[in-house]
């Protein structure tokens, strides 16, 4: 489902963020990706559907390639979904209109499909009773989960997720975790930037660990959690599993 | 100083036949607002289209958008409305030049769309602001759903910098209306130069331009009340202006 070959990012002409990264995510698996911040780990999410530019290798999305110039990217876009740190729910529309514009300005749907399609999802991340609300409205949680119900509005052939619940309260960690888990148990392709191991052991199928640019493990998570191989994986697991 | 006060002198007749000196002063407001109201549209709809060409990740629209604003906010207002009412006429081709010369009202369109472009400057690098206090976050979020620069701007981006840049939009509406006035000097009676004219006729200096203070003032409070009701109207529950 998703490709990355040899992937090289600069920032500028002296900041490498990405170096030769290679891995791929088959249609129903789920792929945690962590590491330390600065890891380049949002980056690498960021790139296959091409938030961020890259300088080398290629993103084959579906079989489409992300870096080909005549590729419609709106259009490849549209079909992955995309779920923020920071939620970026667009503040000045409710939130039944958030998870309506996509769908009717990209995908084209009438209003009353897209009304539909809205409630079947809010509904199903608990939150139909607040979709007259606006943004602001809602604590944290509720906001992200929205930000999941509006991608998956769009009916996405995977789902890309850059740091869930890194903005959250503890409190409401969860709450979006369980959203994610029933999603992943339910065959959705997913690629996930976390350090929420928890949900990386509860449902990952593989687990990356990014260091500096580079894939540094790429491993099945129970060899990941059991015994990873690099030095760099050891330590960084020690110290988040630590507390 | 003796001053022969004379407030009544706003009704008697003026010279020309035309009414009193009251009505004389009225025309002038009535073209003060027309004035206003055309260069603000032109203002509005021109800083738009460049304050979103300085935000693109496109050098050459940067470049377009910078060379404008620096050309019309570098240029003292009064020299900018010389040019174009007595030196564009001579650098066209000849019967161009003729023709523009013999437009009626002539001072009038000079005016309006001089005080527009000089203030579509400064429009632009408010919108501009505007759009760059945005999380970056929401511009790749409208991205990711696949929505194209055009519909991220139209119905992401721009709906909420203008949201946020109504106070000092307030203000340069002010700064249109009342730079009117710099139009005297191109042979536009406006308020300004009523008030002139009546001082002129009846040498009642005082009155004449206590009464243009106190329209100038008239027009500006229906201004500041209107657009602090739009900026309410308008506001967003829970964020930034809202309540």
């Amino acid at each position: 489902m998703i490709e990355i070959s040899h992937v090289d990012k600069w920032y500028g002409p002296t900041f490498q963020a990405l170096k030769d990264c290679t891995t791929s995510v088959a249609k129903g698996e789920v792929v945690v990706v962590c590491g330390p911040s600065g890891s380049g780990k949002s980056t690498l999410i960021k790139c296959v559907n091409a938030l961020e530019p890259f300088q080398g290798g290629d993103i084959i999305l579906d079989g489409i390639k992300v870096n080909d110039p005549r590729t419609d990217l709106p259009k490849l876009r549209a079909r992955v979904g995309m779920v923020f740190q920071h939620f970026e729910l667009f503040p000045h529309l409710k939130i039944i209109e958030n998870l309506c514009l996509a769908q009717e300005k990209v995908l084209g749907r009438s209003h009353d499909e897209a009304v539909a399609k809205a409630e079947k999802l809010l509904d199903r991340v608990g939150l139909k009773e607040h979709a007259r609300k606006y943004p602001a409205e809602l604590s944290g949680g509720q906001q992200q989960r929205v930000a999941i119900a509006r991608a998956l509005a769009m009916d996405p052939i995977a789902m890309l997720f850059d740091e869930p619940t890194s903005a959250l309260d503890p409190e409401m960690i969860s709450e979006v975790l369980d959203v994610m888990v029933d999603l992943a148990r339910e065959g959705m392709t997913m690629m996930v930037v976390t350090h929420e191991m928890g949900f990386a052991r509860k449902v990952a199928h593989r687990v990356i660990f990014m260091d500096r640019g580079e894939i540094v493990e790429d491993a099945l998570k129970e060899d990941f959690f059991g015994s990873p191989r690099s030095d760099r994986a050891q330590k960084f697991l020690s110290k988040i599993l630590a507390h | 100083m003796s001053y022969n006060w004379n407030w009544s002198i706003f009704f008697e007749p003026a010279p020309g036949g035309t009414g009193t000196y009251f009505d004389m002063l009225l025309r002038g407001l009535w073209l003060t607002i027309q004035t206003g109201v055309c260069a603000w549209i032109i203002a509005l709809a021109f800083g738009s289209v460049i304050g979103v060409l300085r935000t693109l990740p496109s050098k050459t629209a940067y470049w377009i958008g910078f060379a404008y604003v620096e050309f019309f906010r570098n240029m003292p207002l009064l020299v900018q409305l010389f040019l174009w009412f007595f030196v564009l006429p001579e650098l066209l081709p000849r019967s161009w030049g003729l023709w523009l010369k013999q437009i009626p009202d002539a001072p009038f369109y000079t005016a309006a769309i001089g005080i527009g472009l000089f203030m579509s400057a400064r429009v632009a690098v408010q919108l501009a602001a505007g759009i760059a206090s945005l999380p970056r976050g929401q511009k790749q979020a409208a991205t990711a759903l696949g929505l194209t620069t055009f519909q991220a701007y139209r119905y992401i981006l721009l709906p909420i910098a203008f949201r946020i840049i109504m106070p000092p939009l307030t203000s340069e509406f002010l700064n249109t209306i009342k730079n009117t006035a710099v139009a005297i000097t191109i042979g536009l009676i406006e308020l300004t130069g009523q008030a002139r004219s009546m001082q002129e006729f009846s040498f009642q200096v005082f009155e004449a331009f206590t009464a243009a203070t106190v329209m100038y003032l008239l027009i500006n409070i229906v201004v500041v009340v209107g657009m602090r009701f739009l900026e309410r109207s308008l506001a967003i529950p829970g964020y930034i202006t809202g309540k």
